[in-house]
């Protein structure tokens, strides 16, 4: 097993000891990222950058740096802004872009001494299920169906950053997570996946989609992992109003293995009709793990999950169309070639028709409309009143003591590349359906590996927590992790 | 104010079939006083080089999040105070959706569905006791767009990015204005209350008092509200008034002529004096308002605005009454007094334990007459209130006469100094010792026999002596005590 394998954990405590050194691990990413860019996982990388990181990092380690990502290589999703690199939301209209600052989440882990490798591909603007909607090519999964070589999906919009942690191309990534974009790739891909509560860690700096579900998270292939980089991101940012002023716990203390007395709920809503029998299988596999750790299972309902996917596609759109209103080829980015006697609205026209693809298109147009007179009572309203009645479905549960929810994380494994984008639309958004509603609600979710499905493919268990107390979600989803001994990783074919 | 005042007659448009009254409403957007912008920390410093008071929040770069500035806040609190306004403890930042390239984001920050400051008033005065009570509607707090320059390249636009996002009051009447002058009145009103709070500096030519227009006509006695025009961004009262009558009479036309007024957006134009078209209502923007996701709902303290209000000034139209109350001055002298806070603070301390339309009548004719001749502002005033004063002084004691204080009203303007010593050294001072006054008298009539002639035969002309006895002295003598004295004399003769 090569030094790219390591978990974040095991590579810290070699890098402590000197028995490795950062330029060593980082450049053993480097050779697996090269090694894969069949994956289109990285939509950017300089390996001078790194090695520059990576010996900077060495010498902070042997000043004695003891923080747990000092010299760990991390890969970024594109969406965030990371000073002086390119950073283009996976779309055309952000050609060129180099932001001259860094968004708070990705300084912190600078900060913290964490080698960036490069920026990850994903879905453009994050609009997507698939990281097939993107100006780069479609991320191809690291994990194939038994017998065939048909390229899948490693999901999305965190597709990049999910294939990367699985096919070791770096021990940890950034993600972000609107309506399910780090728990259905970090589902698809194996690999463990956090979205925070909303308002844990700051948006600032972070390209929006939509604001008020828009939260950073990190993928990793171990719960501690996550505990680990999330302590490191988490954080009160006074440039991004929403963010959350409490204190940062030291997540990992909270790994205790204990989890006793724990009640789970599981809600009945989500049992779907023509879900594939082994969906339902892990999910009962989830609860008797939990259950013989001396967790209760209790069954619940939240009366109006049915509701949550049209709710989503309502609001989430309604954001996107104001939030992407930015992008006009006045200031940076893509600006359409024109002649000199363009007017002003034409060239608003070309440059998003062209700069924008398909389905980000297609959301500016849902979310114009949904908003206009006439339409904003009956659309963007209603919805708001049914997101409420969602986030008040998940309080009564939490204080009838229930302490986290249990459910697969999504319908089905991992489906070919075309197989769905070519297809209708609403079946790309049934993806979200048991993911959604964790956003619309602010509450921290979380992915782990479950088993292998019968051709060979990642299913992963979604827990879903109480506000703020994203300690005890990862404690009951290192009990899962530790039980299901999730050892498997792709066959390398790339 | 007192509600024995009568309401001014509404401006009536006599038209062929019926008399029509005008019905007025105003939007006006008034640039808060404060050093960063509503949203970020860039300076908000007028006339600087093009895009030098612009960040990344400005030039609304991918990731960057407005934060509220909380002092534009308590600037819009304090406005809505002074305006005897309802301030809403709970209000939510909206985002009005339209492309247009100074404005980065694609969507100006603003509040449409829940104001920052509720139902307010204003009083204004026509002429004496004669006062409209005009409606504030609602107060929000809006962030300002930026300035697209069509005129340095033949075929290119330029944008200026440094007004983009600073902090605007906008201050929605209810449609209670019946004349153009009233609407001028109300403008001139909103912004002296703005400047004695310290949160608009109402510089109209620099574009931080503004105003969008609302205007009706309906026949006289109805309480009908016809269909409006809006004129759009208007920062001259004069253009206001000249715009209003325009669009009032064309209005008037259109309904004789049994036609119908259309809802649309005008603009001014000063050059013709009149108002065109700019965009239908079918045309009009929609602009998708929706609540900010990135910021949160605005949840304002009882206790601050408590604390706000302790620090609420004087405003003008108490100060008005209490000028008039406390020292008699004239209804006309105080309005003159309180146009501006520094003018009655100038003469608050030249009327200390002197006599109060003495004092008024000094600081508005002589002081403001020769400021307003300079050019000058009332703060760089050459003559202080304690010089002013002491000029006052020397009239009331009898010790110069009225003429003479001009002339030393204007060596203490280009010299300065202590008027007492001035008065001393000049010797400037009113002879009104009688002795010496009588020996000049009798001087006089000894000089002019041919004059006490032709007064035994006409007695109405001693002035003549007085006069000369003025010449005399320069000016200096006591004019009451020449008079009594040669009453005397010439009765004696």
């Amino acid at each position: 097993m090569g030094l790219s394998a390591l978990t974040i954990s095991e590579a810290s405590t070699l890098l402590d000891k000197g028995e490795i050194t950062s330029v060593e691990l980082s450049q053993a990413c480097l050779n697996e990222i090269e090694a894969a860019r069949e994956l289109n996982a990285f939509s950017w990388f300089d390996p001078d950058l790194v090695m520059e990181q990576a010996k900077s990092a060495d010498k902070l380690l042997s000043n004695g740096n003891t923080s747990s990502l000092c010299g760990i290589p991390i890969g970024i999703k594109d969406l965030f802004c990371v000073r002086g690199s390119p950073t283009q939301a996976a779309s055309k209209i952000l050609e060129g872009f180099r932001p001259e600052y860094e968004s708070t989440v990705t300084q912190k882990l600078k900060d913290a001494g964490s080698v960036f490798m490069g920026k990850l591909n994903m879905d453009e603007f994050a609009m997507g299920s698939s990281t097939e909607h993107t100006v780069y090519n479609p991320v191809i999964s690291p994990w194939r169906s038994k017998g065939s070589e048909k390229p899948l999906t490693a999901g999305g919009s965190s597709g990049g950053s999910a294939a990367a942690v699985a096919a070791d191309l770096c021990l940890g990534a950034l993600g972000t997570d609107t309506g399910g974009s780090i728990r259905q790739p970090a589902a698809f891909a194996g690999v463990v996946g956090l979205k925070p509560t909303y308002g844990r860690c700051s948006r600032w700096g972070i390209v929006a989609f939509a604001s008020s579900l828009d939260q950073a998270g990190p993928f990793a292939r171990s719960v501690e992992d996550i505990a680990l980089l999330l302590e490191v991101i988490a954080g009160y940012d006074p440039k991004d109003s929403t963010s959350y002023k409490g204190e940062v716990p030291k997540y990992s203390n909270y790994l205790t293995g204990d989890v006793r007395g724990k009640k789970i709920g599981i809600p009945k809503e989500y049992r779907l009709d023509g879900m594939p029998g082994e969906i339902e299988e892990i999910w009962e596999e989830g609860k008797i793990i939990l259950k013989d750790a001396g967790a209760t299972i209790v069954d619940i309902s939240l009366p109006h999950t049915e509701f949550a996917l049209p709710t989503y596609y309502v609001i989430a759109p309604a954001e996107a169309s104001s939030n992407l209103a930015r992008y006009d080829g006045v200031r940076y980015g893509y600006r359409a070639a024109l002649d000199s006697n363009t007017n002003i609205v034409d060239m608003y026209k070309r440059t998003r028709g062209e700069g924008f693809g398909a389905e980000v298109k297609r959301r500016v147009m849902i979310g114009t409309y949904v908003l206009s007179q006439g339409f904003y009572e009956a659309y963007y309203l209603r919805a708001q009143k049914i997101r409420t009645l969602i986030k008040k479905d998940f309080e009564d549960v939490f204080n009838d003591g229930v302490d986290a929810i249990l459910t697969p994380t999504t319908p089905s494994p991992a489906f070919a590349l075309g197989e769905i984008s070519d297809d209708d639309p609403i079946k790309m958004y049934l993806n979200d359906v048991f993911t959604v509603t964790v956003n619309l609600a602010g509450l921290p979710g979380i992915s782990v590996p479950a088993r292998l499905d019968s051709k060979g493919l990642p299913l992963g268990l979604q827990l879903i927590g109480r506000p703020w107390e994203e300690g005890d979600l990862m404690n009951l989803a290192q009990s899962i992790e530790s039980n299901v001994q999730f050892n498997h990783k792709p066959q390398r074919w790339w | 104010m007192d509600t024995k005042l009568r309401e001014p007659e509404s401006k009536i448009i006599v038209g062929t079939k019926d008399n029509w009254e005008m019905v007025i409403g105003l939007e006006v957007h008034a640039q808060v006083v404060s050093n960063a912008k509503l949203f970020s920390s860039s300076s908000t410093t007028f006339g600087t080089s093009p895009n030098s008071n612009v960040d990344f929040v400005d030039a609304a770069m991918p990731g960057m999040l407005p934060v509220l500035n909380e002092f534009c806040v308590e600037q819009a609190i304090k406005t809505g105070l002074g305006l005897k306004a309802e301030i809403n403890t709970y209000s939510v930042f909206d985002r009005k959706n339209y492309f247009y390239p100074d404005l980065p984001q694609g969507y100006q920050i603003s509040q449409l569905y829940h104001p920052l400051v509720g139902e307010g008033e204003v009083f204004i005065e026509l002429e004496p006791g004669v006062v409209r009570r005009v409606r504030i509607e609602h107060i929000h707090l809006e962030q300002d767009a930026g300035k697209s320059l069509h005129d340095i390249h033949p075929s290119f636009s330029y944008v200026d990015l440094n007004r983009t996002g600073i902090a605007l009051m906008e201050i929605v009447s209810h449609p209670d204005l019946r004349s153009p002058e009233e609407a001028a009145a109300y403008i001139l009103k909103l912004r002296q209350i703005m400047r004695y709070l310290g949160t608009c500096d109402g510089n109209m030519q620099n574009g931080n008092l503004r105003a969008d227009v609302n205007v009706s006509v309906r026949p006289q006695g109805s309480d009908e509200l016809y269909t409006r025009c809006e004129i759009k961004n208007m920062n001259s009262t004069r253009f206001i008034q000249q715009a209003i009558d325009f669009e009032a009479n064309r209005q008037v036309g259109i309904w004789e002529d049994g036609g119908t007024v259309l809802q649309e957006t005008r603009l001014y134009d000063p050059g013709t004096g009149k108002t065109r078209s700019m965009r239908s209502k079918e045309e009009a923007h929609d602009y998708r308002y929706f609540p900010c996701p990135d910021l949160l709902p605005l949840e304002i303290e009882p206790e601050w605005i408590e604390r706000i209000r302790d620090n609420i000034p004087e405003l003008p139209d108490e100060l008005k009454d209490r000028l008039i109350r406390q020292y008699g001055v004239s209804n006309y002298d105080a309005d003159v007094l309180v146009s501006e806070k520094e003018n009655a603070e100038f003469f608050e301390q030249v009327v200390i334990n002197r006599n109060g339309k003495l004092a008024a009548n000094w600081v508005i004719n002589e002081l403001f007459g020769s400021l307003n001749k300079e050019g000058l502002t009332i703060k760089e005033s050459p003559i202080s209130p304690e010089q002013l004063g002491s000029i006052l002084d020397l009239i009331e004691n009898g010790e110069i006469s009225g003429k003479i204080a001009k002339n030393l009203f204007e060596i203490i303007w280009s010299e300065g100094g202590d008027p007492l010593k001035i008065v001393d050294e000049r010797q400037m001072r009113q002879v009104s010792d009688t002795g010496s006054i009588e020996s000049i008298i009798r001087e006089v009539l000894a000089e002019n026999p041919s004059q006490v002639e032709k007064y035994k035969k006409n007695p109405k002309l001693a002035g003549f002596f007085v006069g000369q006895v003025m010449k005399k002295t320069a000016g200096k003598a006591n004019p009451k005590l020449v008079n009594e004295i040669l009453e005397k004399i010439l009765a004696e003769i």
